[in-house]
């Protein structure tokens, strides 16, 4: 049995300090109640690009991604240490309203969630909260432009007070995505987008990723090895609450300098 | 390689165990059927008898008279003032009709009796007509009110055993003095003479036997007690012997007593009341009771038998003959029975009505629902999504479940001495009374709105954060209205439950005979008033017969309502759900 805490992580050239770096994590450590999910995490991730984190279940990435918008804050009993900026902002500032922090860093969940409301109220509605459109006609424009980058404009604009939950699963995730970048977001947080689609539906959002990449930093935490392969270009594997080691993508499915990755990646545990 | 499955040792054990599990099946299925067909069966007796009990409440006898308004009868000032107008005299109003009705009553006994085919509380709605439209006064003016509740009692059929036998000769009736002899061309007496004297018999019979029973228990009581009973043991003697002699008919004519089935003559506008039935079938003698009292030959005329003896009923022979005179005359009309919704509590049945309570009811909802609905949400959205959750909270919820279980009367208690000792509000008052219930249905509405909220998939919630929703936000912008119908149906239900309550308005006086509906305003919280559930208690209680039936009515009524708002939570329910 490894003691996780003394594991200190391996760090690829280029993955730890740069110029491009959207979040520095340092030291972040979670616990929920007495027990422990998370320690001493330390991390940079760059902007404009897919980061993917992977490892088997339970070893804390979902808690990991929920650091980034303070989504732990939620959990009753959730604790957390440590240090987490963005563009340089720190997250865990107590002067930092979570609200505001959301609306710059998006998130979708494993299970599609849209509103029970239409497709056009479930976009509308971060826009409207947060005041970002003067009118309708405003409104209608964020509404589209959302839709069209989230890849779903063409299949729904003929029926946008349709109900979301309408949709067929693929449809929804890509609707749950364009309500998040509805709001401007300046990271997405993604976790396991795609585990509850089919493969067509799935192809369809790994592709709406790598064209998201462009203008966001996206994290995804994903349990298929392809999956990261495909879409990322770095990619940060965690093993019983530690960040075992993180790299390039490529290298770390290629090349990977501790043992616990190889064998993850290799598919003998996980 | 054979693979027949017979083969395999284990199959043999799963063919067996299926066999006992589909008994198992079998049973729980039957089982269950054999409770829902109990169920049913229960429900439909109750609702059954209480429809067949109080649906002919809905109907009422109606008598209506042409009354003469005459300026010296309800003007006696002269100045057509309301003043004046309200020192009529109407119920002579009423009388002088009914004795026009009548022309034939003269007799002050027989008037008395007349002028209990209706309650003087209708000279009341008589004025209530004139101070409306002063303009009557001079004219005459055709006048609707409910019978008396004995006789309306009587005409639905339900106070007395009655039947009308078939007659085959002709009458005649001649007078002499006060007695009339009547005689039918055919023995049409026969059977009823027959019967009048096996009832004599067999009442002479009982009487022996009870005193047979009294002689025996003689020997066994104090000494003391013997004379008393001796001379209980003479008098039933006495009777039992008049009453064979009687049945023996010495002078050839059966008496036909209080204690006997009345027997009533009717021909054309003729009515007559027998005393005597001749042995021979052929004839009788009796007493005029409308009309001249002659009949030549009259080939249609009727044999009316009223089985239960005058004695045992609350309506004469006489009554009954004159209520059949205006029914068929076109007098008395059968209509839907406005009084009972259009009036308050009355102590005649035949005006006391529903609207009182009805209206107690209404103003009590409406503080109920006020108070304990969005106080009731308020609490579970704060305990369910902000309270963080420790010893102080999980003690809150222990006691509000425990609340759910208090008896409703201690609310009752408890309102009377806060609300009426303590802050000194008004006793009967709608407002206190609306006040109890609430407190009694808080409870109820937190405890379904709790799980109507935790019903709301915590994605959702998530979703709405994640977009940077704040809590509230999120709460009321999606949790709220996913669980509105949960929220509506568990509060209906709450206040259904309040709108049936009885027993915490007995403590702060919402049980007074009240009869005045209260004001459908602001002014009408305090005002005294009572509630449905109450006026069923009360009219329950009440000692004429016609109470049951009203009480029944009611009842139906009442469950009108339930339906009605149980209707509402199911289609609010339905209008309201999405699914997610
Ligand atoms: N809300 C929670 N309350 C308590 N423990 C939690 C909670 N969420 C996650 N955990 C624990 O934290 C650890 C990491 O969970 P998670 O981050 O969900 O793992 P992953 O997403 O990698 O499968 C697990 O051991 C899990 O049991
Ligand atoms: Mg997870």
């Amino acid at each position: 049995m490894h003691d996780a805490q003394t594991q200190p992580t391996v760090y690829h050239k280029n993955s730890l300090g740069g110029s491009d770096i959207k979040v520095e994590v340092r030291d972040v450590s979670v616990s929920y109640g007495e027990k422990q999910a998370l320690f001493n995490v330390s991390l940079d991730i760059p902007d404009k690009s897919v980061t993917a984190f992977i490892g088997p279940s339970g070893c804390g990435k979902s808690t990991f991604l929920r650091c980034m918008n303070r989504m732990n804050d939620t959990i009753d009993g959730a604790r957390v240490s440590g240090s987490l900026k963005i563009d340089g902002a720190e997250v865990n500032d107590r002067a930092v309203d979570p609200v505001v922090l959301r609306a710059s860093v998006g998130m979708v969940f494993q299970k599609p969630n849209p509103f029970p409301k239409s497709i056009y109220d479930n976009v509308a509605y971060g826009p409207r909260i947060h005041g970002l459109a003067s009118g309708r006609d405003e409104l209608d424009a964020i509404v589209e432009q959302s839709l069209r980058k989230a890849g779903l404009w063409a299949e729904v604009s003929d029926r946008l007070q349709d109900p979301g939950t309408g949709l067929s699963g693929g449809q929804q995730q890509r609707l749950v995505i364009a309500r998040a970048i509805a709001v401007n977001p300046e990271v997405i947080l993604m976790d396991e987008p795609c585990s509850a689609l089919d493969p067509i539906a799935t192809a369809k959002i790994e592709d709406l990723i790598d064209e998201l990449r462009e203008n966001y930093c996206i994290i995804i935490v994903t349990h298929s090895m392809q999956q990261a392969a495909r879409v990322s270009q770095m990619t940060a594997f965690f093993h019983m609450g530690s960040l075992i080691e993180v790299g390039p993508t490529e290298e770390i499915f290629t090349n990977p300098l501790e043992s616990r990755t190889q064998d993850y990646i290799t598919g003998r545990f996980g | 390689m054979t693979d027949s499955p017979r083969t395999f040792p284990v199959r043999e054990d799963v063919e067996r165990r299926l066999a006992k599990r589909y008994r198992a099946e079998l049973r729980f299925r039957t089982a269950g059927l054999t409770a829902i067909g109990i169920a049913v069966a229960i429900l439909c007796i109750l609702i059954g008898s209480i429809a067949s009990e109080g649906v002919p409440a809905f109907t009422a006898k109606e008598l209506v008279l042409r009354v003469e308004l005459d300026a010296d009868r309800v003007d006696p000032e002269g100045d057509g003032s309301v003043a004046s107008l309200r020192r009529g005299s109407y119920n002579r109003v009423l009388q002088d009709a009914l004795r026009e009705a009548f022309p034939g009553v003269t007799a002050r006994n027989d008037l008395r009796t007349l002028f209990g085919l209706y309650t003087p509380l209708n000279a009341t709605r008589l004025m209530d007509a004139v101070l409306d439209d002063p303009a009557l006064v001079g004219n005459s003016y055709v006048f609707t009110m409910p019978l008396a509740d004995d006789l309306d009692l009587y005409l639905k059929g339900r106070l007395v055993e009655d039947r009308t036998l078939p007659t085959a000769g002709r009458l005649t009736a001649s007078t002499d003095g006060d007695i009339v002899s009547l005689r039918s061309t055919t023995a049409d007496f026969t059977a009823l003479a027959r019967e009048i004297e096996q009832s004599m018999a067999a009442e002479a019979r009982t009487l022996e036997l009870r005193v047979e029973q009294v002689r025996l228990a003689l020997d066994q009581v104090p000494a003391a007690d013997a004379p008393r009973l001796q001379a209980e043991a003479d008098r039933h003697a006495a009777a039992a012997v008049n009453l064979r002699q009687l049945a023996r008919a010495p002078d050839g004519f059966l008496p036909l007593t209080g204690d006997v089935p009345s027997v009533i003559v009717e021909s054309g506008g003729q009515a007559f009341r027998l005393t005597q039935l001749a042995v021979d079938g052929k004839s009788a003698r009796g007493e005029v009771v409308l009309g001249s009292g002659l009949v030549e030959n009259a080939d249609d005329w009727t044999l009316y038998v009223v089985d239960t003896p005058e004695s045992r009923r609350r309506v004469s022979d006489q009554l009954i003959i004159w209520t059949r005179s205006l029914v068929e005359r076109e007098m008395i009309q059968t209509g839907f029975n406005t009084y009972l919704f259009a009036n308050a509590d009355s102590r005649e049945p035949e005006l006391a009505g529903i609207k009182g309570a009805l209206y107690g009811s209404i103003l009590t909802m409406i503080i109920t629902m006020f108070l304990s609905v969005p106080i009731g949400v308020f609490t579970a959205v704060y305990l369910e999504e902000y309270a963080p959750k420790n010893r102080v909270t999980d003690f809150i919820e222990v006691n509000i479940n425990n609340l759910a279980a208090v008896p409703s009367i201690v609310f009752g208690l408890l309102g009377l001495a806060v609300f009426i000792n303590f802050f000194g509000l008004p006793r009967s008052a709608p407002l206190v009374g609306g006040l109890v219930l609430s407190l009694m249905t808080l409870p109820t509405v937190i405890i379904a709105t709790r799980a109507a909220l935790k019903a709301v998939p915590p994605s959702i919630r998530q979703a709405a954060l994640g977009v940077g929703a704040s809590k509230t936000q999120a709460v009321f912008h999606h949790v709220l209205p996913l669980a509105a119908p949960g929220i509506l149906t568990g509060s209906i239900i709450g206040l259904a439950q309040a709108l049936g309550e009885t027993a915490p308005l007995l403590m702060i006086g919402m049980v007074a005979f009240i009869a005045d509906a209260p004001s459908l305003g602001l002014a009408g919280f305090t005002e005294p008033a009572t509630v449905m559930p109450v006026q069923i208690f009360l009219w329950s209680d009440g000692a004429e017969r016609a109470f049951e039936a009203r009480t029944a009515a009611a009842i139906l009524i009442l469950l009108a309502l339930m339906i009605g708002f149980n209707a509402v939570a199911i289609y609010l329910r339905r209008r309201f759900e999405r699914r997610w």
